[in-house]
């Protein structure tokens, strides 16, 4: 007897990134998941990201490794803003981040009042992208150790990030890279995404990164204020 | 591993999809899966394999319908589909698409038999059988 079921493997996880979504967005709380491959400079560019941010945005921060607390300890000592760790091994050594452990690393969170929740996700290129964790954007950051076909080898990635930055770019002087065949190569798989150059060590393109994420937290507050004053 | 944890969110749906209170065993899964999910059907079997022991899963074969990475064009309004990079439209060459088709990961049906209820369909074990 065959059953008809049309139901996503994945919809448990896409129920509570929903409701997730939902209150994020009742409190217009820009949500960023940052993604990359393990060793790219995620951590260092947040710490940068948080020590000039912080003064003008309520910013806190969720951080996801398969192990240890070094990177929560890292953001911690950039600015005074709230970080909380989830280690996945606790939960089976996931190599990404479900909608289910944010949560549960959300309420330990105090959300009302924040202007931005960012999401470091587990370093990999490959489960992040299946897994929608509420967010409201998505970042994938690219180093220019990395090689520039990886945009080719990890489509879905590129695919469903907003913003790639290309990092560790004070590198370049001593590296065989072609920016302009990394820069193709997004293209190839995601044409119109937004790209930015950054070296958390020199501090080349972070301001165009700041501005990018002051602005979406501009939009996302405006469009509550929209919901909020369109309903009835 | 990728397609250990989606194994073991396969298990959930399928197991919440079977008739409730028949005791059934489950034959196979029918999976629609879309390319860019980078799901490796024949790794997919082996974790299933290992997550379905010991559950009504054991033993059910995995079936996969793929589905290509489907491109809907902004710039002429076609739909094609691609196998592999550059996404752009397979009739115009724009690059202003929307990818369509391609990310799916559902479970289409699956095929049960019915198991036979325990003392009652077996005439060995009924004492009035003739």
């Amino acid at each position: 007897m065959q059953i008809k079921v049309v139901r996503d493997v994945l919809d448990a996880n896409k129920t509570v990134a929903g409701q997730m979504r939902a209150e994020y967005a009742d409190l217009g709380v820009f949500v960023l998941n940052l993604m990359s491959s393990p060793g790219s400079g995620k951590t260092t560019l947040l710490q940068k990201t948080l020590a000039a941010l912080s003064g003008q945005l309520k910013i806190a921060v969720i951080v996801g490794d398969i192990c240890t607390t070094n990177d929560a300890e890292r953001l911690a000592k950039s600015a005074d803003v709230p970080v909380t760790q989830i280690c996945t091994d606790a939960f089976g050594g996931d190599c990404h981040l479900a909608a289910h452990v944010v949560r549960e690393a959300a309420a330990g969170l105090t959300l009302a009042g924040l202007d931005l929740l960012i999401v470091e996700n587990v370093g990999n290129l490959v489960c992040p992208a299946e897994f929608d964790i509420g967010e409201d954007k998505r970042a994938v950051v690219l180093s220019v150790t990395e090689g520039e076909d990886k945009p080719l080898k990890y489509p879905l990635m590129f695919q469903v990030c907003d913003v790639a930055l290309l990092s560790k770019v004070d590198l370049l002087p001593h590296l065989d890279y072609s920016v302009k065949l990394a820069r193709q190569a997004i293209q190839d798989v995601h044409p119109g995404l937004t790209v930015i150059e950054v070296s958390s060590k020199t501090g080349q393109g972070l301001e165009a990164w700041y501005a990018w994420i002051i602005q979406q937290v501009k939009e996302k507050k405006e469009q509550r204020a929209g919901d909020q004053g369109g309903g009835g | 591993m990728h397609e250990m944890g989606i194994a073991m969110q396969l298990l959930r749906v399928v197991e919440e999809s079977l008739p409730p209170g028949e005791p059934v065993r489950l034959k196979s899964i029918r999976l629609r899966l879309g390319k860019l999910t980078a799901v490796v059907p024949g790794s997919l079997r082996m974790c299933m394999e290992i997550v379905a022991k010991d559950t009504v899963a054991e033993g059910a074969t995995l079936e996969f319908d793929e589905v290509p990475v489907r491109l809907a064009c902004r710039d002429c309004g076609a739909e094609t589909t691609v196998e592999q990079p550059p996404f752009v439209c397979g009739s115009c060459g724009g690059k202003k698409v929307d990818v369509v088709g391609g990310r799916e990961m559902i479970v289409e049906s699956i095929e049960v038999e019915d198991l036979p209820a325990s003392g009652s369909s077996n005439n060995e074990d009924k004492p009035n059988a003739n």
